[in-house]
């Protein structure tokens, strides 16, 4: 693997950029490894890279059906934060942060991490109050937080609607400073390429068909590639964690699959440099290093594997865009689509033990989980090679839905979808 | 615009539709005791199939809740039935 470096770029632009090598291997799969990874998100790749680097693990696999970050990881409108509410959200979306933080120098790819910040705007006296309570919850968990006043957030996103017979008059808002967008394929590629070059062998185009069952215990997995057998397997396969448990037999997940659909405008001048999420209108937006807005709003109402847009969602996320930057009513639209994402209850994820022994699985992150991803991989590696939690993972075990202790941040930090 | 035939009202704008939940889930009967297992499967574990899915859907305008078979990758309705039918 050629490190990427001012050095060679330079050396390469002299030589017509001819010996850079490819990123990746494609090998053809062995026999069996010491861990298999089911799917090639961003959630996979990152667990992959982590085994091998934290914990020495590099006879690893990770099996892709289609195409790697082909999946949410590629679709998603690359949103990082950690403005949450519950102490065990802010530990476990704040440590993503962190290593998103350091992630261009670690992995050597540049994943375009921008912290350009966050803000939520709050509509009224009572969504003042929630704003307040969301700041202090912030800051009592370790996480940056400002609450701003009209003005302040006038003077950080100039392009919204201040008028004041507007449907929903914006009073001020929260702002997570360390917040921003990064780049969704740089992420799964830097992870693929670090993990690659620590020897895990990345199989594209290679679906999971099956488990091998030995004593009730999970040995390994039937693909469209053949057998292949592993000492333990995890699964990130996000919108279709319930289609591989039902294949595992390890019961029906608290998870349903939704499409949530985003969308892309024409390239513009800078016009907003900062992302912001309005709540009344669902929609939130930010502009691209290319110029494009990125545009996203709240899930479909319809539980799908349909991996397209409709136009009823559509109406209503471009209508909110509308109403809270009219200025950008005759912008047209570049592009339109979907991913499924794997929603929980409580709007957490669910890491940790499958139920079948062997099986781990990492999922239900639904509409949020790119921002999760160096934390994701990070946690769910330390569980696939001790065969125990880490401490910020425990809480996240799928054995909350029977104890009752649900992490609710779908009600507590009023998470749109 | 997909749209979705109401059993009693006939084909209608789907936004006119509200997803209610699967079909053929039973509420444990609280004369004894429920296990927290029972509770939690009953609560929150979804069958969440791809392909062929039948779930109560509920037509806002006639209020009336009904049974609707579709595939859950393409949408298309298959079949769409009264749940009072069904009870009967
Ligand atoms: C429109 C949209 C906007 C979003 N916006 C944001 C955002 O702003 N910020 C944020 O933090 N999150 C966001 N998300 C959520 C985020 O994209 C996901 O939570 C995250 O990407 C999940 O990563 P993953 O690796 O778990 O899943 P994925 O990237 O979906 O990867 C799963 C992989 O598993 C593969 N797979 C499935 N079944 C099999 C099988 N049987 N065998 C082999 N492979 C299989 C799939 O092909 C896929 O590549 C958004 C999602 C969408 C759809
Ligand atoms: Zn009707």
């Amino acid at each position: 693997m050629t490190r990427y470096s001012a050095f060679n770029l330079l050396r390469e632009g002299l030589r017509g950029h001819t010996g850079w090598g490819k990123a990746w291997r494609s090998p053809a799969p062995k026999s069996s490894y010491d861990a298999v990874i089911v799917g090639a998100g961003g959630h996979g790749l990152a667990t992959a890279y982590y085994l091998a680097k934290n914990h020495g693990l590099t006879n690893v696999a990770v099996l892709e059906k289609g195409w790697l970050g082909g999946g949410n990881t590629g679709r998603n409108t690359t949103v990082i934060r950690s403005n949450y509410f519950y102490p065990e959200s802010a530990a476990l979306y704040d440590l993503s942060v962190r290593l998103y933080e350091n992630l261009s120098r670690e992995l050597n790819y540049n994943v375009m991490f921008s912290q350009r910040g966050m803000v939520v705007t709050a509509h009224s006296e009572p969504d003042m109050e929630m704003a307040a309570r969301q700041v202090n919850a912030m800051r009592l968990n370790g996480v940056d937080a400002e609450f701003l006043d009209r003005d302040q957030v006038r003077k950080l996103a100039p392009l919204l609607n201040y008028r004041a017979d507007m449907r929903f008059p914006i009073h001020g808002g929260v702002l997570q400073p360390r917040a921003g967008t990064g780049r969704h394929d740089a992420v799964a590629w830097g992870y693929a390429r670090a993990a690659d070059a620590l020897g895990v062998d990345i199989i594209q185009n290679c679906e999971v068909q099956d488990f091998i069952f030995e004593a009730g215990r999970c040995v390994g997995v039937h693909t469209s590639k053949g057998d292949i057998r592993a000492a333990v397997v995890g699964a990130t396969v996000a919108g279709h964690s319930s289609v591989i448990a039902k294949m595992a037999g390890c019961g029906d997940l608290p998870i349903t699959s939704y499409a949530l659909q985003a969308f892309v405008s024409e390239p513009l001048k800078p016009v907003l440099d900062t992302v912001v999420l309005c709540p009344p209108f669902g929609t939130y937006v930010s502009q691209s290093d290319k110029g494009g807005l990125v545009i996203g709003g709240g899930l479909d109402r319809i539980p799908s594997y349909g991996q397209r847009g409709n136009l009823p969602v559509q109406e209503t996320v471009l209508a909110g865009l509308v109403e809270m930057m009219p200025a950008l009513a005759s912008v047209k639209l570049l592009r339109h689509w979907a991913g499924i994402v794997d929603v929980t209850p409580d709007s957490s994820p669910i890491i940790g033990p499958s139920g079948v022994e062997g099986l781990y699985l990492n999922c239900g992150w639904g509409t949020g989980g790119f921002k999760a991803i160096p934390a994701g991989g990070y946690l769910f590696a330390h569980i696939l090679a001790t065969g125990t939690h880490h401490e910020i993972s425990r809480p996240f075990d799928r054995n909350r839905f029977v104890t009752g202790h649900l992490i609710d941040e779908g009600a507590a930090s009023g998470i749109a979808h | 615009m997909q749209i979705f035939p109401c059993p009693f009202c006939g084909p209608r704008n789907e936004t006119e539709f509200h997803f209610a939940g699967e079909l053929g889930k039973v509420r444990p009967a609280t004369a004894e005791k429920i296990a927290a297992p029972d509770w939690a499967t009953y609560l929150y574990a979804q069958r969440n199939e791809k392909g062929l899915v039948h779930e109560v859907w509920m037509h806002l305008t006639c209020s009336e809740l009904f049974v609707m078979e579709r595939d859950s990758v393409t949408m298309q309705v298959l079949d769409t039935r009264s749940l009072r039918e069904d009870a009967q």
